[in-house]
């Protein structure tokens, strides 16, 4: 039974705090007062779910519990006419709407918080942080420690840009259309960088980092049932679960950086795949297309091809090249220039490699010359690939990529 | 909600508005607008920071210096104080001001009184 219970509020607590939260503060207008409601609600359950079994409607139980602490809390605290008013009404029973907003034309009150919290006046940082604490639930202790910053850092951040929000008068809503698109592409953003940072997180140590990838992934649904009419919200979603499909082949079991070529494609998730595929082709039949479903057919290329060897690369090399008209970045450009040298061999994979090396853009960044140093040696150049890879090895950030350059320097030179 | 806009800008920036054959005439079309929008409160350009006297009151002492509060390159310009719905409309308004296009406009908003 206990366990039941317990299950019961886990799930309600992934399932409807950035809803309870989120219709908290479009009544009350008070961010604290909408965590700590929300906060008080879960506890409640947890005392009362046993003794009263859990309820039909776990989400609106929690919700009205929450709104009924809320009214009690601005009623004790009331001072003024303003106060009173707030109070009166949240004892108004919900709307017939409140249900089925999406579907009755009224805006969801999670999409205005996510809006809100991924505001562009807010630093982006803070955008990040909002985010996870008030539609993710996530605590301040647990944001601290995925971003790697003390508590009481994290803390203040948070508290600043809720104070932001409330003086600087950063509205609660949606954006009206000619704002939708800049403030959406902030909102995808946000969550592209909660996804990576998750991504990106490795070993046991990191389980808190990993945790952000699935928060990514679940905003990023909803804000796809959100927002039906955004194709770059579909190719977002479709582009994390393509990644994330891979996710269990990207390290050895020792820890080991493993290519993309020399993943066990067996141990793929083909759910995801097929589900990231079906999400990029309902973006692609909008006709609108953005930068997240290109990479996401640049991801589902890779994703759906049964050997490395069956890449088509000409598709993907076609792909950096109009991604590159949309968002004109070095990376890009590099990404191009390797799936050229898929396509067409590695010397001219390797021109290309050389023209940015000459216009300096991607100074430092150790991927350059990791790259040229592959192609140099897939032409046979051995002495100039040991050079450009111990050039890399000095710029490679983490021991994995170290390791992995290591490796590659040593088969070059050995033999 | 009212706001203050402060206009912000270097020597550069602003030799620059001055050449602007434009600009001053295009400051009054965005101040008519505001008015007409009924969201102008008040507005002024301001003189460079070389008139500027600063006052603080120590020990009932008056003491009086020669020049701004702040010796920055950045210097004040001019202001205005706006009535806007929130931030939003702020942003909006504030974006098509002609000198956010020179210099730099911060936008504060007011304690509520």
């Amino acid at each position: 039974m206990s366990g039941a219970v317990e299950a019961a509020v886990t799930r309600a607590f992934r399932e409807e705090w950035g809803q309870i939260v989120a219709t908290l503060i479009r009544v009350t207008g008070d961010w604290d007062l909408a965590e700590e409601c929300a906060q008080d609600a879960f506890a409640q359950a947890l005392q009362r779910w046993p003794r009263d079994g859990i309820p039909r409607r776990p989400g609106a139980w929690l919700t009205t519990t929450a709104r009924n602490r809320a009214t009690d809390r601005l009623r004790r605290e009331a001072v003024g006419a303003a106060k009173l008013r707030q109070a009166a009404m949240l004892s108004v029973p919900d709307e017939p709407g409140d249900d089925g907003a999406a579907a009755s034309g009224v805006p969801d009150d999670r999409l205005r918080l996510m809006f809100t919290c991924c505001h562009p006046a807010l630093a982006f940082e803070a955008r990040v942080a909002l985010t996870l604490r008030t539609l993710a639930g996530l605590t301040t202790a647990e944001i601290a420690r995925a971003f790697l910053v003390a508590e009481e850092t994290m803390s203040k951040r948070l508290v600043r840009a809720k104070g932001k929000i409330r003086d600087a008068g950063i509205p609660y809503r949606v954006p009206p259309a000619h704002l939708l698109g800049e403030r959406t592409a902030s909102v995808l953003g946000v969550l592209y960088l909660l996804f990576n940072e998750g991504y990106t997180a490795s070993g046991g140590a990191d389980l808190v980092r990993q945790n952000l990838t699935a928060e990514a992934v679940r905003l990023a649904r909803l804000l796809v049932q959100l927002l039906p009419d955004e194709p770059e919200a579909g190719g977002l979603l479709a582009l994390m679960l393509l990644h994330d499909a891979r996710h269990a082949t990207r390290l050895d079991a020792a820890g080991e950086l493993v290519t993309l070529e020399d993943q066990d494609r067996a141990r793929w998730d083909a759910g995801k795949i097929a589900e990231g595929v079906r999400l990029l082709e309902a973006a692609q039949r909008q006709a609108r297309p953005g930068p997240y479903q290109i990479q996401a057919a640049i991801a589902a290329c890779h994703a759906t091809a049964p050997t490395a060897a069956d890449t088509d690369w000409a598709q993907i090399a076609a792909l950096y090249g109009q991604l590159s008209r949309l968002v004109p970045s070095a990376v890009v450009k590099l990404n191009r220039a390797v799936a050229i040298g898929m396509r067409d061999g590695p010397a001219a994979g390797l021109a290309l490699v050389e023209q940015l090396q000459a216009s300096g853009e991607l100074a430092g960044y150790h991927l350059l010359p990791a790259t040229r140093a592959d192609l140099l040696r897939r032409l046979d150049r051995r002495d100039e690939a040991a050079l450009a890879y111990r050039e890399a090895l000095e710029l490679a950030s983490t021991d994995a990529e170290r390791r992995y350059l290591t490796r590659r320097l040593s088969e070059t030179t050995s033999s | 909600m009212r706001y203050l806009l402060l206009v912000c800008g270097e020597d550069q920036a602003h030799k620059a508005m001055e050449a602007d054959g434009s600009f001053v005439a295009s400051c009054h079309a965005w101040a008519d607008e505001m008015r007409r929008r009924g969201m102008l409160l008040a507005t002024g350009g301001l003189r460079p920071p070389g008139d500027a006297t600063t006052v603080r009151v120590r020990d009932d002492q008056v003491l009086l210096s020669d020049g701004p509060f702040a010796e920055t390159k950045e210097f004040i310009a001019g202001f205005n104080l706006v009535e806007c719905s929130d931030l939003d409309e702020a942003l909006e308004v504030t974006a098509k001001h002609p000198a956010a296009r020179y210099g730099t406009i911060e936008i504060r908003p007011l304690v509520p009184t």
